[in-house]
């Protein structure tokens, strides 16, 4: 991996960062879109990495959380586990459908993130 | 709960169909069905998210569209973003965080539309 690639993923990671950190909004809806605009994913790809990313993020913060006593683990489970279900569906479902639409899909995501900013 | 469980399985494809965690829709469920304060819905949420980016990360690469070293180094890079996000929240008004982050957010979503609708393979 090039500099310039570490530079993307570093600048890609910093922002996906910074927007979880302050507005609490996960950061794949930056992962996505940036790893596809900035280093070439195709869809698929993008948003399978960002899920490793995710899981990543989500372990330190979750654990971090955890030692200020504010995560509730019984009730975290238990919409936690119909979600994993959605989660087999969603992978399954999204191989059968055309790059372009995950695009557009995404697109649609990012614009509901940006009202939600505006009128909060 | 059967409402909120529900909000979790919508959450749950959404995350698998878009590669994001979910927490979008965990939250205002955790908020608005089982009365959780927002910053308890966040910090439960990141624990609901775990599992299911995992799999999703797992299904994903059985079918040939993960980068597992590049997904790790990405969530690593922004463990180190999250901090210097505190730190902005302290030093800039949220508004203008806020506002800054929506134009963000719309100036990518016009990119993503200019280039699926350019794109001649689909």
């Amino acid at each position: 991996m090039g500099g310039r690639r570490w530079f993307k993923l570093g600048a890609i990671g910093t922002a996906a960062g910074a927007f979880s950190g302050l507005f609490g909004v996960g950061g794949g809806t930056i992962i996505v879109p940036l790893l596809i605009l900035w280093l070439g994913y195709e869809e698929r790809e993008a948003t399978g990495t960002s899920l490793a990313a995710i899981a990543v993020i989500a372990a330190i913060a979750a654990g971090l959380q955890g030692a200020y006593g504010n995560v509730d683990v019984q009730r975290g489970v238990l919409i936690g586990m119909p979600a994993v279900a959605g989660v087999l569906a969603g992978t399954a479902l999204q191989q059968r459908v055309p790059q372009r639409a995950i695009s557009l899909l995404l697109a649609g995501l990012l614009v509901v993130v940006a009202i939600d900013l505006v009128v909060r | 709960m059967i409402v909120a469980m529900a909000i979790g399985l919508a959450a749950g494809v959404a995350a698998g169909m878009l590669g994001v965690g979910g927490g979008i829709l965990f939250v205002p469920a955790l908020v608005i069905f089982l009365g959780f304060s927002q910053l308890d819905a966040e910090a439960t949420s990141l624990l609901a998210i775990v599992p299911v980016a995992l799999v999703g990360a797992w299904r994903q690469h059985g079918y040939g569209n993960l980068r597992l070293g590049e997904g790790v180094a990405l969530g690593g890079l922004s463990a180190a973003g999250a901090l210097g996000g505190v730190v902005a929240a302290n030093s800039v008004p949220q508004r203008a965080l806020e506002l800054g982050f929506a134009a963000l957010a719309l100036a990518i979503a016009a990119q993503l539309v200019h280039r699926a609708v350019r794109e001649d393979t689909p």
